[in-house]
């Protein structure tokens, strides 16, 4: 605030009294820092706290003792296979995640406004089930003699039920299901703050639909789209429940094998590893992405 | 007035008398124990717990725990809350050796009618459950399978399969299914376990990790026969779906007790286990818990059970011969690297 109220004083004037701004700017500054140090307790103390020792306890073995066989382990061919099929399905996920998410999230922001907020209860409703049971709906439909199998068959469709639970499929199915919302939501808020002027604009410079959508729309809306991609992809590298429930155990994700370390193993130490080793990569794709994205959108801006 | 007076002095009379009468009762000792919870703590309370803490004198609490991991906290604490703990074989044989636990008195616990394998230094086998082979009847008319060599020919028996995605139990079943006999399991051929296992994988449709996903994919014919704990399957025939099983070659394992390190009620929680594993007690479980069985095999000496009762009892001595005793021992030493290779072979 200050710094703007300074813009628009002449030059001369910010000199007279800058002793008295600059005051002024560092007791706002104090207090914007009191007023967020609540926060950075809270955020010190069940996040900072907790991942320091969860690191720390990395270093140990099942004895006690000080050694780096917990990250040893971890090249194992078990751990690097898990590793990367955690990879692949949270990819695979994101970008199903993306195919479905922005046609709708388009058309969300294109309605008008009372009948979006209307469509949008549609989005979030799933938010207010608990994923254990929306992931138990799945396995009553996708099952071999569950609901899509019978119809199918009852239709002649099919002869033999189709494996769509129980593996690699079925996980995905109900992963989408579980993230779309996480996508939706961040990429529709973008666009809606995307002004239809721009798109006028580019219509009366004699650019086609096609033309105004991919040259001004879509870079415009590249950081919602990146920020609902990394949220879903970041979110899918930690899913539990559903793989565990709906992969038939033949789905090996690496939050699987933190949760074997701890509940049939008992071994903390290798469960922070594991942890630790998730986290790392989690922040590097993070800012990876956030990268890309700001990459993408520059180039696709300037095409 | 007086006379109300006099009526409410009374009653806190009355009252002080009850709490004095009452907390008298809990000065005996009250030992913590610490279970799998759900129903499986409730009817093993009921069953076992309950009748050798009033036999020993002491008050039973409860809580539960989560795993080996929980009771290693608890040590580490150097004051544990829990006094004792029901855990695995294997987690107990684990423990034991990590030194978790004190020693059991044998003085005071008798192991006539046990198993050699089923107790140790530090803990008892308190309850057996079992691994069974079920099958749907609807998909097995004429000729359903017996055994598991029936599981492995994919042949003669087509049809989808599930096996638990714990290595416990399913190493051992796939050596029977290599035609290995029971009494030469131990020490386990893990190279030609896991080939078997690799073997059968194409038709392992679902490889279960909780006991109700297990029952669940049975009832609903999600697979057509796979290994289930007889619990398990005897709630599922219960619930009326096309379902059998057979003792044949199943797989014995145990829960057991054990005396967490440094607690501080040592000798009545010895007293507690002895009155646990009593033939008296243990001759509670084929009928309070059908499916589960009692480790200590004078309880059916003691205990005179029907027909119907001795058939579903995983320990009647029909029973029992037909199945053979998870080595808790075995696994507490070989269980990690055991369980990398076989969740390695699931998931790639």
């Amino acid at each position: 605030m200050t710094t703007v109220a300074a813009d628009l004083l002449p030059p001369n004037a910010g000199v007279l009294n800058a002793g008295l701004l600059g005051g002024d700017e560092r007791r706002q500054r104090l207090a914007m820092f009191g007023l967020s140090v609540p926060a950075l307790v809270l955020v010190a103390l069940v996040l900072l706290v907790p991942f320091s020792w969860l690191a720390w306890l990395s270093f140990f073995d099942a004895s006690g003792a000080l050694s780096g066989e917990n990250y040893a382990r971890l090249l194992r061919p078990a751990y690097v296979n898990s590793f990367l099929s955690t990879l692949q399905v949270s990819a695979a996920v994101t970008a199903i995640c993306i195919l479905l998410g922005y046609p709708v999230a388009y058309l969300l922001s294109q309605l008008p406004q009372r009948v979006a907020q209307v469509l949008l209860v549609f989005i979030i409703l799933p938010f207010w089930t608990s994923v254990l049971v929306r992931t138990y709906a799945w396995l009553v439909l996708l099952q071999r003699e569950g609901v899509i199998n019978t119809w199918l068959k009852q239709l002649g469709l099919i002869s033999e039920s189709l494996p769509l639970v129980n593996n690699l499929t079925g996980t995905i199915i109900g992963m989408v299901h579980v993230m779309l919302p996480f996508l939706i939501l961040p990429l529709y808020s973008s666009m809606r703050a995307i002004d239809p002027v721009y798109l006028r604009a580019a219509a009366n410079c004699g650019a086609s639909p096609a033309q105004s959508f991919r040259q001004v729309f879509l870079p415009l809306s590249a950081p919602g789209l990146g920020a609902g991609a990394a949220l879903t992809f970041v979110l899918c590298l930690g899913f539990y429940l559903t793989p565990a429930l709906l992969g038939g155990g033949r789905v090996a994700m690496w939050s699987t094998q933190i949760a074997d370390a701890v509940s049939k193993f008992a071994n903390w130490g290798a469960a922070s590893a594991l942890s630790v080793a998730l986290l790392v990569v989690t922040g590097i794709i993070l800012w990876a992405m956030k990268w890309a994205v700001r990459r993408l959108g520059s180039s696709l801006g300037e095409g | 007035m007086s006379l109300k007076r006099l009526a409410i002095a009374n009653l806190l009379g009355a009252a002080t008398a009850l709490l004095m009468a009452s907390s008298a009762m809990a000065a005996g000792e009250t030992l913590t124990i610490s279970g799998f919870g759900g129903n499986l703590q409730k009817d093993l309370r009921a069953t076992l717990w309950q009748p050798a803490a009033d036999a020993a004198g002491v008050t039973l609490s409860e809580e539960t725990q989560d795993g080996l991991a929980s009771v290693r906290v608890q040590v580490q604490s150097g004051s544990p809350t829990w006094d004792i703990v029901h855990l695995g074989a294997d987690e107990c044989a684990v423990g034991g050796k990590e030194g978790l636990f004190e020693p059991l008195d044998y003085k005071v616990i008798k192991t006539d009618g046990f198993d050699k394998k089923a107790y140790g230094d530090h803990w008892i086998a308190t309850n057996t459950y079992s691994v069974v082979l079920a099958w749907r009847t609807d998909v097995y008319k004429d000729k359903h399978p017996t055994s598991w060599k029936d599981f492995w020919d994919v042949k003669a028996f087509p049809g989808r399969r599930a096996l638990s995605t714990y290595p416990q139990e399913m190493m051992e079943i796939a050596l029977l299914g290599a035609g290995v006999s029971k009494d030469k399991l131990y020490p386990l051929d893990t190279k030609l376990s896991l080939e078997k296992l690799k073997e059968i994988k194409p038709d392992i449709s679902v490889w279960w990790s909780s006991g109700a996903q297990s029952a669940q994919l049975l009832k609903d014919k999600e697979v057509d026969m796979m290994a289930i704990w007889g619990s398990r399957v005897a709630s599922v025939i219960k619930d009326g779906a096309p379902v059998e099983f057979t003792y044949d070659n199943g797989i014995l394992g145990y829960g057991c007790l054990a005396i967490l390190k440094g607690s501080t009620h040592v000798a009545a929680a010895q007293k507690f286990i002895a009155g646990v594993v009593s033939p008296e007690i243990q001759a509670r479980i084929p009928e309070m818990m059908p499916y589960y069985g009692p480790t200590n095999s004078l309880a059916f000496k003691v205990g005179k059970f029907s027909p119907e009762v001795l058939a579903k009892s995983n320990m009647s001595p029909e029973n029992v011969a037909k199945q053979t005793f998870i080595d808790a021992n075995w696994w507490r030493d070989n269980n990690e690297l055991v369980r990398e290779d076989y969740s390695l072979l699931i998931s790639n």
